[in-house]
């Protein structure tokens, strides 16, 4: 953990989740798992957000919702597509207003599958996301260089 | 050295070593809250790597003037805090950094975002809920050493909470709301707290965010001063007195945010306000009486 | 100088005619531009005159003075008859007596009782020549605003009612000369009259659109200002049956003579309370309030240049003589409180002209508050708070005013994003709230002085009463100044006229001017001020923090700039606000529950449950009553 990026903060978005991935998610803050220690600050706002960590399917309603929010998150960020439902649809998949997983609206960047997910992978999730922003930084850094 | 000279040192070493001091007891804060809560917690460094990574994000802006308002907050407030350990007008000092915390007010309500302005009102509520406490301090201190100078204050013989109890309890109290401490992190709140989403800090992004934490640690080792002054006396030990209390000050801020919830405006600003009048008010009255 | 003095106060009375008589618009328009202009100028070339002589207080009379006495004389029964008619015209015929009694007391006792010794009439010092400057530059700039909104207001807005714009400008200019007399005179019987032509005056101003309200609000002005005068009628009554004089200055030196005669502070006590309910002190405060239903220049006049201002006018005047006794303690307490309670009230009222209103009482009460602690620190203080509060409050009325021409509206709800909307109406408007409230500007700087003024007078009561009122104050020109920088893309035609704009502009420098000039107006006008009152001068606030005061304004004003510049550079990506990612497509509409756009209001806090009108008013009146009839009653019985 020593040399990657020190402060992942998150922002949880409840898609149409059964709520299960979200107390999960939620017990990741607790003192028996206490990400806070890796820096780890569950953030409500997209504006401060790094990682956006998403529970739940996607529907009809919260399609748009997603995306915004995913577009008010500043560069660079990444996207962790939290349980079964999130990465695929799961059960809820055939259901008349639901889209999918999170993949159908912004580009998911890793995926915790598990119904629901369990803590320990949803922070290995966390921990992976933490390294792919590290390199997602240079590669953003570059990009701005060669804009300007 | 002569006294001036003092003075600019004094001044220059407040505007370089402030951030590292206020981030250093950030860090602390957060350890101490995390092992109250039974947790590990992060680094005792973990403000310095938040700050690291804001300045390296992309900035977006929902609002194109809030960059510039942020930045003279900051600016306003180390100007504060520089006329403070120059040894100036205490007063002054007040008055600027309320000139100052207009300008977050104005930042965050700017961008028409309900969250936001829900921060900013807060925020204003917040400001009159402390402002005459603010005020009253100052006064306590002309009362108690006959000069609002804080070069002149430091020359006393008798450590001017002696004089002041009530008033330094009056304004421990309103240091709970500057610091965006629970029960009154209404219009803001640090850490792993959320309210009103981040209230008026919600549309900074990136950098805002950075500098506006940075201006934040500035304002919280210019308050810390206020809490020294009341220990200093000519006496060169008394600093150490005066440092003491300042780290119990800060530890017993960080124990109220972490046993006590946050409480609805109206509690806040009577609460506030009482302290105010019955510390503040019977502290002042017996001072009017007894100096002459 | 007798002549120029007499010009001064007789021709406006005289140009008076000029806007009355001239029915063609642009014509009169053109007229009272250049009236103002003579009275600006004369009011400047008299202040300078006297400056140029050595500044020293002297007393002198008017050529003829003994016509002017008649002339006065009739005067005061030509007004009781207006009275007269007027109530009983519109109903309100009870509100005569006041007037018949008054005018009587002071004719019967001028015409029958005790004749005074021989005195001057006219005195100018450091003081008056501050009013006159007052009076000369806000008030012409006010009657050079009229011109241009009273067009709109009755071309544009209200077409419904009758125009009687050359009634109007006319009354304007009667309101210069009585101010220039009244600042003049020395003679209590002279003071008296321009006292009462202002109360008429003002009067006429808030009836002018006669509509119900108006009416009732005009009435309720008169019948307080009425009281006022009845003040300063017994007082010229005990004043020559039993001091033998008329004279303001003998009376304000018999009362502090250190040999003082029981009954001395009598007199000094009626002028104080006229004073009080001319500077719309609680209990008095209504008449002011209901004033804002007047057109905006006649609110601007009363409530900065001239009407109000002659209040603590005289406030000032006999602050000599209310250090440490019980008519200090009532002017102070009354002030300090007034303060206090206005403050809170301008929270709870989005009215722009209400807030505006209810502001100018507060400042009036610490003005007044300081006058009534009569010390050298507090005088000096709120000198600067009548400069520093004519001017921006003037601009401010102005800006309303012209806000209101222009969008319909005077609710500070409305404004949201003036900037984007008119940017020149809101950097004036922010210009004027800055010098309300805001570090480093002057108006905070006069609310430090008085602060440490009561510090060294050692006065815990005062001292919360700032403290707090200072809070409040802050909150409500807080959210006022934020609601200016929002968001708005509605943008309409700006209808305000290039005079309007002319005379703000000129406030606005004028405002920063002084702000920056801060130390200069101190060392050679304010301090000579105090010193010509108390024998010492010294400033409250020492020269080094006025320096760093005027560097925090420079800094006011460069920092935002360079910050400005040193951001501009910076590539920022434009983003949506955030409102739980479900705006529709912009920062103001939101997709609602069933999925339909929705427009976002955010609206300032007002707090009703708190601070609201209904709780606090009624209370309000009654402290204050129960403090000026308590102490009021404590000297005249300890005369006896």
């Amino acid at each position: 953990m020593a040399k990657i990026e020190k402060s992942p903060w998150l922002l949880h978005y409840d898609g149409s989740s059964c709520n299960g991935c979200d107390i999960e998610v939620l017990a990741c803050t607790t003192p028996v798992y206490d990400v806070e220690r890796f820096g780890v600050i569950n953030t409500g706002n997209p504006m401060h957000a790094d990682i956006f960590l998403v529970t739940g399917g996607i529907n009809s309603q919260n399609a748009d919702v997603v995306k915004q929010i995913y577009d008010q998150m500043p560069n660079p960020k990444v996207v962790l597509a939290v349980g079964t439902c999130a990465c695929t649809g799961g059960i809820f998949k055939e259901c008349y207003n639901i889209k999918g997983g999170v993949d159908t609206v912004i580009p998911v960047d890793i995926y915790v599958p598990g119904c629901a997910a369990r803590p320990e992978s949803i922070i290995d999730g966390v921990v992976q996301a933490v390294a792919l922003y590290k390199e997602k930084q240079k590669t953003w850094k570059n990009t701005e260089e060669e804009g300007a | 050295m002569s006294d001036l000279q003092i003075r600019i040192i004094t001044a220059v070493c407040y505007v370089v070593l402030a951030p590292f001091i206020a981030g250093l007891l950030d860090g602390m804060d957060r350890k101490i809250s995390a092992r109250m809560q039974g947790r590990k917690g992060p680094s005792i460094l973990q403000p310095f790597y938040d700050i690291k990574k804001l300045f390296h994000k992309q900035f977006l802006s929902a609002y194109r003037l809030q960059l510039v308002l942020v930045l003279t907050y900051m600016i306003f407030v180390v100007m504060t805090g520089v006329l403070f350990y120059a040894g100036l007008d205490l007063l002054l000092c007040f008055f600027a950094l309320s000139t100052a915390v207009m300008f977050l007010i104005l930042a965050s309500s700017a961008t028409h975002s309900p969250f936001s302005s829900q921060g900013t009102h807060r925020e204003m509520m917040q400001m009159m809920s402390y402002e005459p406490m603010v005020l009253l301090t100052a006064v306590g201190f002309y009362l108690a050493c006959g000069t609002f100078e804080v070069n002149e204050i430091i020359k006393g013989d008798i450590p001017a909470v002696v004089y002041l109890p009530g008033i330094f309890v009056g304004f421990v109290f309103i240091l709970t709301i500057k610091f965006r401490k629970s029960p009154f992190d209404l219009s803001t709140s640090h850490h792993a707290h959320q309210e009103v989403v981040k209230g008026v800090t919600t549309e900074m992004v990136g950098k805002e965010y950075a500098m506006t934490t940075i201006t934040e640690w500035y304002e919280v080792v210019f308050l810390l001063g206020v809490i020294g002054l009341f220990f200093i006396t000519s006496n060169p030990w008394s600093i150490l007195g005066a440092v003491a209390a300042i780290l119990v000050v800060y530890f017993l801020e960080v124990l109220i945010d972490n046993v006590s919830a946050r409480v609805k405006w109206q509690l806040m600003l009577k609460l506030a306000w009482s302290v105010t009048i019955v510390a503040g008010g019977l502290n002042l009255f017996i001072l009017t009486l007894i100096k002459h | 100088m007798d002549k120029l003095a007499c010009t001064l106060i007789c021709l406006p009375f005289l140009m008076a005619l000029l806007p009355a008589i001239i029915r063609n618009s642009k014509a009169r328009a053109a007229v009272v531009y250049l009236c103002g202009a003579v009275v600006a100028v004369l009011s400047v070339y008299t202040a300078a005159k006297w400056v140029m002589a050595g500044g020293k207080a002297f007393d002198f009379n008017l050529p003829n003075t003994e016509v002017f006495d008649k002339l006065i004389l009739v005067g005061d029964f030509l007004l009781m008859f207006l009275i007269i008619y007027l109530s009983f015209k519109w109903k309100k015929g009870i509100i005569s007596i006041l007037s018949i009694v008054q005018t009587f007391l002071v004719a019967g006792i001028e015409l029958f009782g005790p004749e005074p010794k021989e005195q001057f009439v006219i005195h100018m010092d450091w003081l008056t020549f501050i009013m006159i400057l007052i009076i000369g530059i806000i008030g012409v700039a006010i009657g050079i605003y009229a011109v241009g909104y009273m067009h709109g207001y009755h071309i544009h807005h209200h077409k419904e009612l009758k125009d009687r714009r050359s009634f109007f400008l006319a009354m304007i200019f009667v309101f210069y000369g009585a101010m220039f007399g009244l600042v003049l005179s020395q003679s209590l019987i002279w003071l008296y009259f321009f006292w009462e032509i202002t109360s008429v005056t003002s009067f006429l101003l808030i009836g002018y659109t006669r509509t119900e309200e108006a009416i009732n609000n005009s009435f309720k002005a008169l019948w307080m200002n009425l009281l006022g005068g009845m003040g300063i009628a017994v007082a010229i009554a005990y004043a020559i049956l039993v001091q033998g004089t008329a004279n303001l200055y003998d009376v304000i030196s018999l009362a502090g003579a250190s040999d003082a005669a029981k009954g001395a502070l009598i007199p000094i006590v009626m002028l104080a309370f006229a004073a009080l309910t001319k500077s719309a002190q609680f209990p008095f405060s209504g008449w002011l309030l209901g004033a804002m239903v007047a057109p905006t220049p006649s609110s601007a006049l009363l409530h900065s240049a001239t009407m109000v201002k002659a209040g603590v006018y005289l406030l000032l005047r006999l602050a000599v003589v209310m250090n440490g006794n019980y008519v200090g303690q009532m002017v102070y307490l009354v002030g300090g409180f007034t303060f206090l309670a206005a403050s809170c009230l301008a929270i709870s009222v989005s009215d722009g002209k209400k807030v505006l209103a209810y502001s100018t009482i507060s400042n009036l009460g610490l003005i007044v508050a300081c006058a009534g602690a009569g010390y050298q620190e507090t005088v000096w203080a709120a000198v600067f708070l009548i400069i520093f509060h004519a001017v921006s409050k003037s601009m401010l009325f102005q800006c309303v005013g012209a806000i209101e021409n222009t969008t319909g509206s005077r609710d500070i709800e409305d404004m949201q994003g003036l900037i984007m909307r008119f940017p020149k109406l809101a950097w004036i408007l922010m210009i004027g709230i800055a010098g309300m409230f805001l570090a480093p500007f002057g108006m905070l700087v006069s609310k430090w002085a008085a602060l440490k003024a009561f510090v060294d007078a050692r006065s815990a009561l005062m001292i919360l009463f700032i403290c707090f009122g200072s809070a409040t104050t802050m909150f409500y020109w807080t959210k006022w100044f934020a609601k200016i920088l929002g968001v708005n893309d509605n943008k309409s035609r700006d209808l305000t006229k290039p005079n309007e704009y002319i005379s703000m502009f000129f406030h606005a420098i004028l405002l920063v001017g002084l702000c920056v000039c801060f130390p200069f107006v101190s060392d050679y006008v304010v301090l000579p001020l105090t010193g010509e009152m108390f024998d010492e001068a010294s400033a409250v606030i020492s020269k080094g923090n006025i320096i760093v005061m005027v560097i925090m304004i420079i800094a006011i004003l460069v920092v935002p700039t360079l910050s400005y510049l040193a951001t501009k550079k910076t590539g920022a990506k434009q983003v949506l606000a955030y409102m739980g990612g479900d705006n529709a497509g912009d920062n103001v509409n939101f997709i609602d529950a069933v999925g339909e756009s929705k427009e976002l209001k955010v609206s300032n806090w007002y707090l009703e449950n708190v601070f609201g009108e209904k709780k606090l008013f009624t209370p309000s009146l009654i402290i204050s009553t129960l403090i000026i009839v308590v102490l009021m009653s404590t000297v005249v019985g300890g005369a006896f």
